[in-house]
């Protein structure tokens, strides 16, 4: 598997290492359902997946991934920074 | 025996080997199988169940039954394809699976027997006693069914991995793969051609016939020489693609040294490759499969191709008198090339009535080969034809059934071929690779004219895709051969018929198979073992899936196959592990005073990639414990030197980076003064602690974190990850200096001493309190000094640029070896902190919460941090969670070990009853007992309480009382003194 980091180009997948599911966090310091969802609770979707994915062999950004479960296609990769979940 | 002219072997020099012992010659250009049939001999291997005497089948990869075993002792490599193996002087080729010889094999009885040993036979025999499966049934089975055996030494040979990127990967190099390689390189595209054979040409390296008016591998020779000559193509031979991955990754194997007796200096075996290609054409051609009808596994039945690639590549013929059968027009080349090279063909078999031949000789339309016979060799070949049974006297049979696109590598993403009437085979789905184009045989295109315009155009539909312009076309003439078929599988009759000559599988055990009702291809599959032998059933898939598709009533295209999945060949684990033996198995970090520590006779440990000294051992130390009890006393007493620089270290800088931390860590950070250091508690998402350190204030915008050894990666992957999603728009940036800085610990009450002397200044409390830092210059090199602790003495940590580590280490052992201490090591290092009951991740192991290590108080209310609501939840902060205590044993016994559990002194040891669990112990040689850290239900407060220690594991037994963690100068007078 490859990915293109925007910054670094076409990659293989051993530069990368896998962040868990693109999800808003949310704020407030009382734990409720938002927060519940947050931390424990993961779709497993088949089809497309929204990831996050930090170049650590690379240039050390987190990427935001989009990319299909079944097929491996990657949709989109582009910098979590200021991309929102 | 070998022809008298012809062949593309060298005749003008010999190439001795052996086999069996037996020594034999052959030339240079032969295979190991070339040769053997050359030198007469007829049985190369026994077959896998019924040990049935077995001869060469093929000319390529896909063989099923000339196995071999290569070489002796350590090099011995089993199940080596003699089909595949180049002959080289000095070769050593042992046959497999027979005892005590190959022409006297005692096991050959379970032929007799093969009436019980159908598919199924061992599930549905050797249930009963359940027990005797493991020590009776399985070792005889195993040793009676098999292949070769390894030799159960280490492999001393090299293999490399490699990896290589093009624009286009030509994956076969017959004409459809020449043809593209050829426009691909016109066009100035990047090209790898790949060939698993010694040399380009694929089926008209066996073939007679003409490209361009001239003998075909003329053509070859000078597409060759053009592709060579080329910068931008890299032909690479012996080299066979194993199996496509994501986003255009492929591996490859390269038989790198395989055909050479010596390897000069360090060549190696094999290499596997990775190649990354924008795209791909699959040329790999086809390979043919045989016909099943009864006793079709004698020595001397051979598929017609195989039989045309040693006819005319080898100079071999496979007889004196051979017989041909086919249901397609490609057999009838074998006859015709049989007889161009004065070998007699005793008869044409093909089993299409309507079918004509052009060549004089005996032609049965409408016949079936029905049975042949001969143990050890051929000898009679029984026709079934209109007029009645015939009999022949045959020593060679040429079988071919048809021709199947070798589609594997269309599969290994999911690909599902699709059958065609026409070709009576499977054809590749279009598409099934992103960015692969199939040409030739690959994609059912039999004739050569048609297979290098295949090539061409997949080539071009390639060139545009990576934007190339292909060249205008000039396609050589060549032959138009027609290949008409009519399906036939298996020729019905008494007797055994054989599908799978690997795993023994005949028509009959997947006729069983269907009626014990495993009607799936996949199921029959692993019922009969059909087509799990090293060859996956190359040659035999196909007719196995007939036969299934007949007596389930299906047909082909509704029965389906199996999954292809990659290897397409057998990988050795040594290929694929290149460079990972022994040292290759993992990085090896070393600190800037390895040399030396080295130098000072210190055993290493490895902590996580690091390797850390253990002790320093004295002469007259003869155990460890000497040292390390010495070494806590060099700290305790006088002062001692640590390398600490595995730590790991973050610099943080930005406007932001004070309220960064703060969101990081649990407790504050904001409010910590420049000049000073806080030790700092983060947690997960989900409340647990996830590492601890110290973080230093440098510079107004400027700080220095330091993590454990073993969290320092993952504590830099969180703190990218929230600066970059979670706080975005903070100005904080960070970057790991692990490697930049060598740190080394300098602690005991001298401490102070010797490096006010070392650095020429004043270290007072006043100038230095503990908790602070400040730049200090060390023999004109700035460095750091901290005054930080993880001894509970008086203590300082300095930093300085890695290139001077080695320096300062050697200088500040001296100091402190000439003031009564020393270097101290890992040991010594465990010891101190138990005794003053600091943490490391054998108590921050991810199950335990700020609350169970007593560190509640460390969790600001006046700031939101990561993990803070999640800790707050009622379950983590409840009283009789296992909560850090510590633990002096009371009786004689003086044991505790971590690991081992918690029980009340009255009640039976069973895991129901554990109170909690030993995480670190030690003896301290301070206070002269052993001392351990654990974690107990409610622990704090259960102080004096009388507990047993059980380890289960090593039976220890160990009454003790529950204490403070904190065993030595709970007041910290000695750290702050």
């Amino acid at each position: 598997m490859r990915m293109t980091c925007p910054l670094c180009g076409a990659r293989d997948l051993r530069e990368f290492t896998f962040r868990g599911a693109a999800l808003a966090r949310p704020e407030g310091d009382d734990w409720n359902e938002a927060w519940h969802d947050y931390v424990h609770l993961r779709d497993n979707p088949a089809g497309e997946s929204r990831e996050y994915w930090a170049h650590r062999a690379g240039c050390g950004a987190v990427l935001l991934v989009s990319r299909d479960t079944r097929t491996h296609e990657v949709f989109s990769v582009g910098l979590a920074r200021g991309a929102g979940a | 025996m070998r022809l008298s002219k012809g062949g593309r072997i060298d005749r003008s020099r010999a190439v001795s080997f052996s086999f069996d012992g037996r020594v034999l010659s052959g030339h240079p250009g032969d295979t190991l199988a070339s040769a053997l049939l050359a030198s007469g001999q007829k049985v190369v291997g026994r077959s896998f169940k019924y040990h049935r005497p077995r001869g060469v089948f093929s000319a390529g990869s896909e063989e099923p039954n000339a196995l071999v075993t290569l070489g002796a002792g350590a090099r011995a490599e089993p199940n080596v394809r003699a089909t595949m193996q180049e002959l080289f002087d000095g070769l050593e080729a042992r046959s497999q699976n027979c005892w005590p010889s190959l022409d006297w094999d005692l096991l050959e009885v379970n032929d007799l027997f093969a009436d019980f040993l159908g598919a199924g036979f061992y599930y549905k025999t050797f249930m009963w006693p359940r027990k005797a499966w493991e020590w009776l049934y399985e070792p005889v089975i195993r040793r009676a069914a098999g292949l070769g055996a390894l030799s159960g030494q280490a492999d001393p040979d090299p293999n490399e991995k490699a990896f290589a990127h093009c624009d286009l990967l030509v994956i076969g190099a017959g004409p459809a793969g020449l043809m593209a390689a050829l426009q691909a390189g016109r066009a100035g595209a990047d090209v790898i051609l790949c060939d698993e054979d010694r040399e380009p040409g694929g089926r008209l390296l066996s073939e007679v016939e003409e490209i361009a008016g001239a003998p075909a591998m003329d053509w070859v020779a000078a597409t060759v020489a053009e592709l060579t000559a080329m910068e931008n193509v890299r032909i690479m031979t012996r080299t066979t693609v194993t199996g496509v991955y994501d986003h255009g990754t492929f591996g490859a194997l390269e038989r790198v040294g395989r055909h050479q007796r010596h390897r000069p200096g360090v060549l190696p075996v094999d290499c596997f490759w990775r190649i990354v290609a924008k795209a791909s054409v699959l040329a790999a051609g086809a390979i043919e499969r045989p016909v099943a009808f009864q006793d079709n596994d004698r020595p001397g039945v051979m598929m017609a191709g195989a039989m045309r690639s040693y006819l005319n590549r080898y100079a071999v013929a496979p007889g004196d008198a051979v017989t041909v059968f086919g249901n397609n027009d490609d057999a009838h080349r074998t006859a015709r090339d049989l007889q161009a090279a004065g070998v007699h063909v005793t008869a044409l078999v093909d089993a299409r009535p309507g079918a004509t031949c052009a060549l004089d000789l005996p032609f049965h339309p409408g016949a079936v080969v029905s049975r042949v016979s001969g143990r050890m060799g051929l000898e009679t070949v029984s026709l079934r034809t209109a007029s009645g049974e015939v009999k022949l006297q045959s020593d060679a049979l040429a079988v071919s059934g048809g021709w199947n696109p070798s589609l594997h590598l269309t599969c290994h993403l999911n690909g599902r071929p699709s059958w065609n009437d026409e070709l009576a085979a499977f054809l590749p789905q279009p598409g099934a690779v992103p960015g692969m184009q199939v040409a030739g045989a690959a994609g059912g295109v039999f004739a050569t004219d048609a297979c290098l315009a295949s090539g061409a155009e997949a080539a071009g539909c390639a060139l545009a895709e990576l934007g190339l312009t292909a060249p205008p076309l000039d396609l050589p003439q060549a032959e138009a051969q027609g290949y008409g078929i009519a399906e036939l599988w298996a020729v019905p009759g008494r007797g055994r018929a054989w599908l799978d000559l690997a795993n023994d599988v005949t028509v009959k055990d997947v006729r069983l198979a269907a009626s014990e009702n495993f009607r799936s291809v996949e199921h029959m599959k692993r019922y009969t073992t059909q087509g799990m032998a090293p060859d996956q059933g190359k040659t035999s898939n196909l007719g196995a899936m007939a036969v299934l598709a007949d007596a389930t009533g299906r047909d082909m295209a509704a029965t389906g196959i199996t999954t292809y999945r990659p290897p397409f060949v057998p990988l050795p684990i040594a290929a694929l592990g290149a460079g990972g033996k022994g040292r290759g198995f993992a990085p090896e970090r070393l600190t800037t005073s390895h040399a030396q520590s080295l130098a000072m006779s210190a055993p290493m440990i490895e902590a996580g990639l690091w390797y850390r000294p253990s002790y320093f051992p004295r002469p007259g130390e003869k155990v460890w414990r000497q040292s390390c009890d010495r070494e806590v006393g060099h700290v305790r007493q006088a002062v001692g030197v640590a390398d600490v620089s595995t730590l790991g270290k973050i610099d943080l800088q930005g406007a932001d980076a004070g309220r960064f931390l703060d969101f990081v860590y649990a407790n504050k950070f904001s409010t910590l003064a420049e000049g000073r250091v806080r030790y700092g508690l983060m947690l997960r998402e989900d409340g647990h602690v996830m590492d601890d350190g110290t973080t230093a204030r440098i510079g107004p915008e400027h700080y220095v974190m330091t993590t454990t050894t073993a969290a320092a990666g993952e504590v830099m992957g969180h703190l990218e990850f929230a600066a970059q999603v979670l706080r975005p728009d903070w100005d904080v940036r960070l970057i790991s200096v692990t490697e930049q800085w060598a740190q080394f610990a300098v602690a005991g009450p001298q401490s102070r001493a010797l490096l006010e002397e070392l650095l020429g200044r004043d270290l007072s409390t006043a100038v230095l309190p503990f908790m602070g830092c400040m730049p200090v210059t060390v023999g004109g090199i700035e460095g750091r000094l901290f005054r930080i602790s993880f001894s509970g003495e008086l203590a300082y940590e300095l930093a300085v640029p890695s290139r001077y580590g080695e320096s300062l280490f050697a200088t500040l052992v001296e100091r402190a070896e000439a003031r009564g201490g020393g270097a101290y090591g890992m040991e010594a290092l465990n010891v101190l902190r138990i005794e003053k009951g600091l943490l490391t991740h054998a108590e921050l192991h991810g199950r335990t919460t700020a609350y169970d290590l007593g560190l509640e108080r460390m969790m600001s209310p006046s700031k939101s941090f990561i993990g803070k609501a999640a800790a707050t939840r009622a379950g983590l902060v409840a009283e009789d969670r296992e909560r850090l205590v510590g633990l002096r044993p009371l009786g004689a016994s003086k044991m505790i070990l971590p690991g081992a559990f918690l029980f009340e002194e009255a009640a039976e040891p069973v895991r129901v009853n554990a109170q909690g669990y030993v995480t670190s112990s030690c003896y301290s040689p301070t206070l002269g007992d052993t001392l351990a850290l654990a974690f107990l239900k409610g622990g704090p407060e259960r102080m004096g309480e009388r507990l047993r220690v059980v380890d289960h594991l090593r039976e220890a037994v160990t009454l003790c009382e529950v204490c403070e963690p904190c065993f030595l100068d709970p007041e910290g007078e000695r750290t702050r003194g």
